[in-house]
């Protein structure tokens, strides 16, 4: 997995709450059986006419959005379906940070598998980073997972908490079952004791 | 000791291995796959070499893709990327010697429905799955969820996944409820309560006479939806109901073993005194047939009601509702019964069983859909189907006009041929009314099976109880 340290990026506001993963990637981009390639088709029916042209007022087709790395999103984020898609299609388009107020679990977890960090914070912290998105290109916000902290392109600095245990993988780019794996003893235990318990399993 | 509830039972029961800071490994009973979220998993365990660590406590079944007409098994019948995900997981299934059910065999339906069908899924147990509908087996008394495909490989090679523990959180309906009422309404009527981001952080028990009193079917059609409420799982506590439906299954215990299951499944329940983080408490008296007129599960009134405006709501929902009933092509004010149907679509997990099938049958006996109406019913397995079949039910589904086809996840989410076209209106008993989730400008309604039948008997969002 790709290392999280410290971005320093364009931030893009999509303050609609409820942001479900069909929008994120609808199921027709489902049917790829690889893990890349999904990027050009983030938000889709958000972002493309019928026809394949952009929808011109959609935020990642604004030109001081195209190169967005930080989102700054609605209540909510990514509910609905456990789709890992979704945060492929969010890191394939380059997109590595993610702040709202809330997310859906499910989501939540899945975006720390892929490199992708999201930020919860409360309603006006989450307000004061949509208005400085609202600027555009010019204002670039740095996000430090190391020291927890969000500084806004006018040198406002926010703390965010963020679980240690995925901050550590996070930080070293580390694979879960890899680590996983180094508990077998503890697996294998677990097994043994369960059969006992209840063999029926 | 402190008393606990039900999901700290389970949870307890389950715990492998736990660090200082709390996340722990939690063991899983039981894996359940399908052909969307899996192939990336199977092919992280081929590049790495690693194997399948407990292939016995593994299933898979293919579902999403699935066409449901019943000349599914021409290949034509699948587009060539349906088809490859299939193929796939029929390759994978054999490969790491997984229990496996083919589209071709008779038990194959909608994974949530084939793991309690056949006995798999029993009370205390831990069940994920890539599918965010996994909450369903929480009707069982099992700690049941979602995972990304991340998480499914690593379940395939641990029988583990990394966890925090959830908070608890207690939903009670009590008293009972009122004629034409059902579990779909009683599963919407609570995230219209609480809203879809009102479980976030918690696993849910639902507790009260209400769900005492429902069947296993219902129960699943509850829990099916608690991640629409945001909730990790939800539970309800197993009893005699649950004994019943589980006793006999092919992959229930036995004999000796089933004494001894039943004497510990009988510890599950929540303590007196046990803590809970948040109550919402519901009386099942007040709740009505109720139908969504938006884009999110959380936008649900009563049949009797009209389309709300935007001003109605507070903060970001405001331009959420707005957009919703844009895409919706609705106009506050409207009555929801003047609201006309395209289609009707009666299936998926959430109401795809055999529970299902009766109450529609119970409306539509004797009776057509309206002219021109487009409407099907895909049972949830191929036992669903045939015990339909047997009841007689599908002579009258036919009778009546509807489509009655083979198993699958069908137009819940449409990743088959099963779509709604540009701008078309269906009344549909799957679990999301998302933009685009049954096909491209699709506009969906989230109704009970009942409450869908009686929409494609007169064309139009029809309280049931009009008609009972």
């Amino acid at each position: 997995m790709e290392k999280f340290q410290k971005l320093q990026g364009i931030a893009a506001p999509m303050p609609l709450v409820n942001i479900d993963t069909d929008m994120i990637i609808p199921k027709v981009f489902l049917k790829s059986i690889q893990r890349t390639g999904f990027g050009k088709n983030l938000f889709d029916e958000m972002r493309y006419n019928r026809d394949g042209t952009e929808i011109e007022d959609f935020v990642l087709n604004k030109p001081q959005y195209r190169d967005a790395e930080i989102l700054i999103a609605g209540d909510n984020f990514g509910c609905g379906s456990s789709r890992e898609h979704a945060p492929w299609a969010i890191a394939d388009f380059g997109i590595k940070c993610i702040v709202s107020t809330s997310f859906a679990d499910i989501f939540f977890n899945n975006s720390f598998k892929n490199g992708i960090l999201p930020i919860v914070l409360p309603q006006e912290q989450v307000n004061i980073l949509m208005a400085d998105a609202e600027k555009g290109a010019n204002a670039r916000m740095t996000v430090d997972l190391e020291t927890q902290e969000i500084t806004t392109s006018d040198g406002e600095v926010i703390p965010f908490e963020v679980d240690a245990f995925k901050k550590h993988c996070l930080l070293n780019g580390l694979d879960d079952i890899g680590l996983t794996m180094e508990k077998a003893d503890s697996i294998k235990a677990f097994e043994a004791k369960a059969a006992q318990e209840r063999p029926w399993v | 000791m402190s008393p606990k509830t039900l999901y700290d039972k389970i949870w307890d029961a389950h715990v492998a291995h736990e660090a200082e800071d709390g996340t722990s490994l939690l063991y899983i009973d039981r894996h359940l796959v399908h052909e969307v979220t899996s192939p990336q998993a199977f092919e992280g365990l081929r590049m790495t070499g690693r194997k399948v660590h407990a292939p016995d406590k593994t299933i898979a079944v293919p579902d999403h893709n699935v066409p449901t007409t019943l000349d599914r098994a021409d290949p034509a019948t699948m587009t060539k990327e349906s088809r490859i995900q299939v193929e796939a997981l029929d390759k994978n299934a054999r490969e790491f010697g997984v229990h496996y059910y083919p589209v071709s065999d008779v038990r194959q339906g909608i994974v949530h429905i084939v793991g309690p069908e056949n006995g798999w899924t029993l009370p205390g147990m831990t069940v994920v799955c890539g599918d965010s509908h996994t909450a369903t087996h929480g009707a069982f008394g099992a700690l049941a969820h979602g995972i990304g495909t991340s998480e499914v490989e690593h379940v395939l090679a641990t029988q583990t996944l990394i966890q925090k523990k959830s908070k608890n959180m207690k939903v009670e309906v009590t008293g009972k409820l009122r004629p034409g009422v059902t579990p779909k309404d009683v599963t919407l009527a609570i995230i219209g309560e609480t809203g879809t981001g009102g479980g976030t952080g918690y696993v849910i028990e639902y507790c009260g006479e209400v769900f005492r009193d429902m069947s296993m079917e219902g129960r699943m059609t509850v829990c099916n939806m608690a991640i629409e409420g945001g909730a990790r799982a939800g539970l309800v506590a197993p009893d005699e109901t649950t004994f019943e439906y589980v006793k006999g299954r092919t992959h229930a215990p036995k004999g000796a073993q089933w004494e001894a299951a039943l004497n510990w499944w009988k510890t599950l329940f929540t303590d007196e005194g046990a803590h809970f983080d948040k109550v919402v408490t519901i009386r099942g008296e007040d709740i009505e047939p109720v139908v969504t007129w938006g884009t999110s599960p959380e936008d649900v009134l009563p049949i009797t009601g009209v389309v709300p405006a935007p001003e109605d709501f507070e903060g970001g929902k405001v331009e959420a509702a707005r957009r919703s009933l844009d895409y919706m092509g609705l106009t506050p004010g409207q009555k929801l019964t003047d609201i006309e149907i395209d289609t009707v679509f009666i299936g998926s997990c959430t109401n795809g069983r055999i529970e299902d099938m009766r109450a529609v049958a119970d409306v539509v006996k004797g009776k057509k859909i309206k002219d021109g109406m487009r409407a099907m019913i895909v049972p949830g397995s191929g036992l669903v189907r045939a015990q339909a079949e047997e009841e007689g039910l599908a002579a009258i589904f036919e009778e009546a006009g509807f489509e009655w086809r083979l198993a699958g996840c069908s137009m819940c989410l449409a990743m088959n041929p099963d779509q709604l076209s540009e701008g078309e209106r269906c009344a549909a008993t799957s679990n999301r009314n998302f933009e685009g989730r049954q096909g491209y400008k699709g506009r969906t309604h989230l109704v009970s099976p009942a409450m869908a039948a009686a929409a494609a008997l007169t064309g139009k969002l029809t309280d049931v109880r009009e008609l009972i």
